[in-house]
Formats: C-alpha cells, sequence, structure tokens
C-alpha cells in the first residue's frame, strides 16, 4: 500500500548507509575467518562499489540483483563450502534487494509523508527490534529439528553437519524412538492416558457448561472457582496434594489415578471454550425444538450439540494436550508403570541419556502444528456458525 | 366480571398464583442447572479439592507421637521441663510399656524417623531401643530409667524428651515454622541457627525470579503486541503464528531445546565461538544457574504476556495517538501519555498470569536451573519423593498456595476470570 509518493534518492545518502551495513556483515563473516578489521574494510568497500555500480552504470534492476547473488553466492563457497554457499546466498538476496530499496526510496513508501528521517529510523529499528523477538520465540523449535537428523550421540551441531555433508545426517533416533521398548511404553502410556482422561473431563464439563450458561445458578460464583482452581493451582502443588491424598485411598501409582488427576486438571479448559461457546448460543432454538415437541435429550443432541460441536471440541483438543504434555502430576501419581511420553523425555533430560529426546520433540513440534492448524479451522467455523444464527 | 378482575391474584393457566407459578418454575430450572452441575462438581470435589484438603491437613497434623507412644505422652504431660531434669520413673515406664506395643506393630521406626526431622539422632535411638524392649518382660524387669539410659545415654538427655513433650498434640504449628526456618521450642518458636536458613532465601529467590521473568516478559512482549496490534491483519495472523506454535508446543520440548541451545558445548556457544566474540576456552556458562531458569522461563511464559497484551491494544484506536502527534506532541509523549495508558490492563493482566504460572513452575529450573536456578516448588518435590518430609512439603506448599489464591484474587480483580482467553 503506497500512501507517499517515492522519490530517487541520492548518492550521499545510499552510499554510506550500504557501506555501514556491509561493514556489519563483513565484521560477522570477518571474525568467524580470523581477522575483524579486514572484515569491515572489504565489507564496506564491495557494498558501496556495488551501490555506485547500480545508480550510475548497472540501472537494470533485475541484473543488478542477479549480479549481487552471485558475487556473494561465489565468495561463500569459496570462503566456507557448501554452508558458506548457503550463507553467500541469503546475503546476496539481502544486499541486492536492499540497494535498490533504499536507492529508490521504496523504504518511505509505507509511511505518512511527513514523518520525519529519525521517525523512519525508529520505525525500521522497532521492525528490526520485533523481528529479533520473533526469533529468540521461534529459534529454539527450529534447533531441534535438524539437531535431531544427528548421525552423532551429541546435543550440538557436527562439523560434517555444518558441512552439510549427508554422512553428518542419519535417522537413527528415529529408529531409536520407533524400536526401543522405553520409548514405545511411553508412548502407548500416553496414548491409553490421555484420550480417557480427555473424555471424562468433556463428557463432565460440557454438561456442566451448559448447566452454568443457564440463567438462573445458585452459588454461579463459588461454583466456577471451585472448576477452574485445577488451573490456577501450581502444579507442583496438585501433585502433591494428590500424591499424599491418592495415596491414601489406594490410587496413587495405579491407571485410574492417573487418569483421573488428569482429567481433574483438564476440565477448566473445557468448561472455558465450552461457556465461551454458550454464550453466543441463541436459547430461542432449544425452546423452538421444544416447541415442535423434541423431549430435553433429542434437543440436546439434534440442535444444541452441533452447534456448540466447535467449542467442545477445542476444549477438548486443550484437554487432550493438558494430559498429553503433563509430567509434574504423573510423576508423583503414577509409577513405574504408567511412565508417560514427557516423563520418559524428563527423566532422558536430566540423566542426558540420548539425542532420541530431540527426534520425539520434532515429533512433538510437528503434531502440535497440525494440532494449530485444527484449532484455528474449528475457530473459523465456530465464527461462522455465529455469523449464521440469528441474534 | 368486569369489574372484579383486578382484586385477585393473577392466576395461572391451573389456577395457582402466577408468582407462585414463576417461583416454582425458576425452582425447577435452579434445579435443573444445579443437577447437570453436579457430577463435574463432585468429580473435582473428590479428585481435586480433597487432595488439596488433605495437604493442607497434613501441613499441622501430628497425631503419630500420640498414637504410637499414648501412656508416655499422658504421663509426660505432669513433667516441667524447666527444671532441668529428666522425667521420673512412671514416665519411662510408660514409655516400656508403649514402645513393647510399638515394637510389636514395627511402628517405632516410624515414629523415630519422624521426630529426626526435629532433632536429629532420634531415628537411630528409636531402632536401637526397640530391638532391646523387644526382650523386657514388663513386670519383672521393672524399674526401667536406668535401663533406658544404659541402651543409650541420650534417653538422660533432657532434649530428647523436650522434643517428645513439644511433639506431643495432635496438631502442630512444627512444619510451618520450619518452612519459614523457625524452630519449635518449648519455650515458643525461635529462629533456626544462621546455617540452617534455607527457605526463606529460596522464597525470596522464588518471588525475584518471578519478578525478573515477568518483567523480561514485559520488556518482550510489548513491542511485539503492539507490532501484531498494529500491522495489517493478514500479516498479523501470519505473525500470529510464530506466537502461537511456542505456546502449542510440548514444554518438555521447549525445555530440551534450551538444554541444546545453552550448554557449553550447545549451539549459542557454537555460534559465538565462531564469531570469535568469546575465546573457546572461555564459553559463556548460561546453564544450571539463574540465567538459564531465567532464559528458559522467559521463552516459555512469554505467549502468556502476548496473547493478554494483543487483544488490549486491539481495542486501542490508532486515532489517539495520531491525535495527540497533530496536537503537537512528541513521539514519546504521544506514546507515554495517550497510548501507553491504555496499554496498562493488559499489561497487568500479562504480568499477573506470568507471576502465577512462573512461582510454581517445577520443570523448567529442575532441568536448566542447577543448584542456584531452581525454585522453592523444586524443594517441596524434594521433600515429597527424597527425604520423604511430607508434613514439610505440605507446610511449603499450603504457603505457596496462599500466596498463588492472593495473586489470583488480584487477577479476578483487575481481569475477571471470564475473561480469561486461550490461544488468542
Amino acid at each position: 500500500m503506497t500512501i507517499t509518493p517515492v522519490s530517487r534518492k541520492p548518492m550521499s545518502f545510499v552510499v554510506p548507509v550500504v557501506a555501514l551495513s556491509g561493514a556489519v556483515a563483513g565484521l560477522l563473516v570477518g571474525t568467524a575467518n580470523g581477522s575483524a578489521a579486514l572484515g569491515i574494510l572489504i565489507g564496506a568497500v564491495v557494498l558501496a562499489g556495488l551501490a555506485v555500480l547500480f545508480m550510475t552504470v548497472l540501472t537494470d534492476k533485475r541484473m543488478g540483483r542477479w549480479l549481487t547473488l552471485a558475487i556473494f553466492t561465489l565468495a561463500g563457497f569459496f570462503l566456507g563450502g557448501l554452508s558458506g554457499l548457503v550463507v553467500g546466498l541469503l546475503f546476496g538476496w539481502f544486499f541486492g534487494w536492499l540497494i535498490y530499496w533504499l536507492a529508490e526510496g521504496r523504504y518511505r513508501a509505507s509511511l505518512p509523508p511527513y514523518t520525519t528521517p529519525m521517525q523512519v529510523l525508529w520505525h525500521y529499528t522497532f521492525r528490526v527490534i520485533c523481528g529479533a523477538i520473533f526469533l529468540f520465540l521461534i529459534t529454539p523449535i527450529l534447533v531441534v529439528m535438524p539437531l535431531s537428523f544427528n548421525a552423532q550421540d551429541f546435543f550440538t551441531f557436527t562439523p560434517e553437519m555444518l558441512r552439510l555433508d549427508p554422512a553428518g545426517y542419519s535417522l537413527k533416533h528415529y529408529v531409536d524412538f520407533f524400536t526401543n521398548p522405553d520409548w514405545q511404553n511411553a508412548v502407548w502410556n500416553s496414548v491409553t492416558i490421555a484420550p480417557v482422561a480427555t473424555l471424562l473431563s468433556v463428557g463432565f464439563g460440557t454438561l456442566a457448561a451448559i448447566g452454568l450458561s443457564q440463567p438462573h445458578v445458585p452459588f454461579r460464583q463459588v461454583i466456577m472457582a471451585i472448576l477452574i482452581s485445577p488451573m490456577i493451582v501450581p502444579l507442583i502443588i496438585s501433585a502433591a496434594g494428590m500424591y499424599f491424598f491418592y495415596s491414601r485411598i489406594g490410587l496413587q501409582g495405579t491407571y485410574l489415578g492417573v487418569v483421573l488427576a488428569h482429567a481433574a486438571l483438564g476440565i477448566p479448559f473445557v468448561i472455558i471454550t465450552v461457556t465461551a461457546t454458550l454464550v453466543g448460543f441463541d436459547r430461542s432454538l432449544t425452546r423452538a425444538a421444544a416447541n415442535m415437541g423434541a423431549n430435553p435429550v433429542t434437543t440436546f443432541f439434534r440442535v444444541q450439540m452441533p452447534l456448540i460441536l466447535p467449542g467442545v471440541i477445542a476444549g477438548g483438543l486443550f484437554a487432550f494436550i493438558t494430559s498429553f504434555d503433563e509430567v509434574v502430576v504423573v510423576l508423583f501419581v503414577g509409577s513405574a508403570g504408567q511412565k508417560t511420553l514427557p516423563w520418559q523425555m524428563f527423566t532422558g533430560l536430566r540423566e542426558q541419556i540420548s539425542p532420541t529426546i530431540l527426534a520425539v520433540a520434532t515429533i512433538l513440534v510437528v503434531l502440535s502444528i497440525m494440532l494449530l492448524t485444527t484449532v484455528e479451522l474449528l475457530r473459523r467455523r465456530s465464527e461462522r456458525l455465529r455469523g449464521l444464527s440469528p441474534g | 366480571m368486569t369489574d372484579t378482575t383486578d382484586t385477585g391474584p393473577v392466576l395461572a393457566a391451573d389456577g395457582t398464583p402466577l408468582k407462585k407459578s414463576l417461583s416454582r418454575a425458576l425452582r425447577m430450572q435452579k434445579l435443573r442447572a444445579l443437577m447437570l452441575i453436579a457430577p463435574l462438581l463432585i468429580f473435582v470435589l473428590v479428585t481435586f479439592i480433597m487432595p488439596i484438603a488433605d495437604m493442607l491437613f497434613r501441613s499441622v497434623e501430628n497425631q503419630i507421637v500420640q498414637e504410637t507412644l499414648p501412656e508416655t505422652v499422658t504421663a509426660l504431660a505432669s513433667w516441667d521441663p524447666a527444671t532441668g531434669e529428666t522425667p521420673g520413673e512412671p514416665v519411662y515406664a510408660a514409655l516400656a510399656r508403649d514402645l513393647k506395643v510399638a515394637v510389636a506393630a514395627k511402628t517405632h521406626t516410624r515414629l523415630g524417623s519422624r521426630l529426626n526431622y526435629e532433632k536429629t539422632g532420634i531415628s537411630s535411638l528409636f531402632r536401637k531401643t526397640g530391638r532391646k524392649v523387644k526382650k523386657w518382660d514388663l513386670t519383672k524387669d521393672a524399674p526401667f530409667k536406668e535401663k533406658f539410659i544404659k541402651i543409650d545415654k541420650d534417653w538422660g538427655d533432657v532434649g530428647v524428651w523436650k522434643t517428645l513433650k513439644v511433639y506431643s498434640p495432635k496438631f502442630t504449628n512444627g512444619y510451618f515454622l520450619n518452612a519459614i526456618d523457625m524452630q519449635k521450642g518449648l519455650d515458643g518458636a525461635k529462629a533456626r541457627p544462621e546455617n540452617q536458613q534455607i527457605y526463606i532465601k529460596l522464597f525470596k529467590r522464588t518471588l525475584f525470579m518471578s519478578l525478573v521473568i515477568t518483567g523480561t516478559c514485559i520488556l518482550l512482549g510489548y513491542p511485539v503486541a503492539w507490532i501484531l496490534a498494529n500491522l495489517p491483519m493478514r500479516t498479523a495472523n501470519l505473525l500470529m503464528i510464530l506466537v502461537l506454535l511456542p505456546f502449542w508446543t510440548s514444554l518438555l520440548v521447549r525445555t530440551s531445546a534450551w538444554k541444546v541451545m545453552l550448554q557449553q558445548q550447545g549451539v549459542i556457544n557454537d555460534v559465538l565461538v565462531w564469531l570469535g566474540l568469546v575465546s573457546d576456552s572461555g564459553r559463556l556458562v548460561m546453564i544450571n544457574n539463574q540465567t538459564g531458569t531465567i532464559i528458559a522461563m522467559t521463552h516459555i511464559l512469554l505467549p502468556f504476556m502476548i496473547l493478554p497484551l494483543y487483544s488490549v491494544m486491539q481495542t486501542i484506536p490508532p486515532s489517539y495517538v495520531r491525535a495527540a502527534k497533530s496536537l503537537g506532541a512528541t513521539n514519546w509523549t504521544a506514546f507515554w501519555r495517550v497510548y501507553f495508558p491504555q496499554s496498562v490492563p493488559g499489561i497487568g493482566a500479562g504480568s499477573i498470569l506470568v507471576f502465577i504460572l512462573s512461582i510454581g513452575y517445577y520443570i523448567t529450573p529442575e532441568i536448566v536451573g542447577g543448584t542456584t536456578g531452581t525454585f522453592i516448588s523444586n524443594r517441596i518435590a524434594y521433600h515429597i519423593s527424597s527425604s520423604l518430609n511430607w508434613g514439610l512439603a505440605a507446610a511449603l506448599g499450603s504457603i505457596l498456595l496462599a500466596v498463588v489464591l492472593i495473586l489470583y484474587w488480584a487477577y479476578d480483580h483487575i481481569v475477571g476470570i471470564d475473561n480469561v482467553k486461550l490461544g488468542g
């Protein structure tokens, strides 16, 4: 969206700025290769030269960008082999874009015409800061994925991996995950515990949420506080309490105990999402159904349930994730027979046994991406349905 | 019939007064709502509230002394420890009778380890005495005082008897006193020696680190929330994925990622060495200390800050800042005097949420915290599974629970529990 007409900028502005960015890049590459000062100098000179060239002689934009790409890719390849080539490719793409972006004055296009140069500078500095924070958020998740294909038993990138040598990569941690009985037991336990716990919390939770959304409920605040409390109380306290109490009544160390504990932890999520969905539910629909002779059960399953289903499924997903991802409570309430996947990962991390954890982590990240997509789709569907229903 | 309609009460179709009929219908409705809620309420009460109540009970419960040594406790009631002398023969005789029963039921060792938390050495004293007492004949072997002191001279120590007397009531505040680095004595509570004080320090550290984590979350979350609220919808939704993906990813995955990245041979140190910013021998120590815990937990809790901030910032009209600027405010003034005050509710909501969550965290500090970066929750877990001092664990947990509930009450007042949103 262009709100300011752009104009070509003078060389006295573009060349120093580009040279500065080149110096920063040169500093990074220079220190990595032994000489920081030389790196700064080369970076600044090369970038300044390119800027002058593009602004005077080589005005064809496409040619210029391809040229920059080629220069940096080759330089990267000579300095750092195959992985250097990738870095060079990125640098070349970035600088080719940067020079023209600055020279054509396009950086002002999306800003109001009256912004001062300092405001423009701050605008882009702020974006860079935000970019860094986004990087902080996503890097840990991205780093785990390539490391899980490590051919060595290390938690770090080997020189072979950095050289993009196929010998540095393998699927052995995945093989270990799928063949090791410890991990398979853990998966089996997680898979048998989480769905049952989810079913319990969704079943009870949906009924209670419908009850809670009735217009006249005595002690509503107190009941809500009690039902939400498993989410508020720190897990370690829930775990301690459940451990003491369940060992009194003989549930500690049993499958049933873990399922009940996880169901309790998942209930607040079901309550919150389902009550939120019911806020937009049109009560006259149930009255209409009753008017036409449907009994309460039919009304519930044929009228109310289909409409609040997205909320119920979303709540169920939350409850499932809570149980599937939970480790503190199962650590205390469960015994070795209920060792779940997170528990196995926790032990692995504490004793640092094998990078199989990273393979598991990657699989779990893929699963969570799938879940995220599902929830997003459900949210859209729910909004669409709500848009359709009157009121 | 025209002039009598407004005299009597309005009647429903079946002839009952309308008011009564309405209240009956309302009562039915309330009852039906409660019937729907009841199963879940009972479920939560049994699986969750009762365990918490049990924990609170355990933090003051102390029946073991009275159950194991009932006669001794009664006999001890008349002993005055202020005289500085050991109790008389009746107490020792009562102890012999009690121990005889306890040894047969094998409960004396449990009592020994319970009292060992208060005075070290009692556990072995009880075990040793138990073996001897088993062979005694209660009628022929009297008097017992010398015999007990012959088994172990600790039985002639006033300190042991003081401990027994202090912990003979059914309920005690001893665990709570322990949890705040105090000691229970006959003459009231007093502070523990300097070198045994750990819990106050640990509570302070937990609070301090939670505050630091909350602070860094505000610092990092504010710009991100701002940019998400101000970018065009399409771009914002795309960037939102970068916030939601970590939010949805398993906690263990993120913790293990941080372990991988922060190690001395880890990714961050490798990059720094490669860039020449640190030497190979001077790799930074970023794990198993407070730095590790703070970095990892900031990352884990950041979405909980961004999401409430974002939803508040979305409601702030951008025209206000533009109006301020057109009236001559500088960028900073426009932000600080116009935009920031409107975003304060979001900061409040996010901060309390992050603080509540971080104060009770267990997994991440356990894995990346080492010894200096652990929280009070790690100590609770230690007392449950390793030192088996359940009473102390319960007392520590109760204090933590009280802190969280107060914070939660504040959260409810500032934001309202109904406004809790999940996943944007």
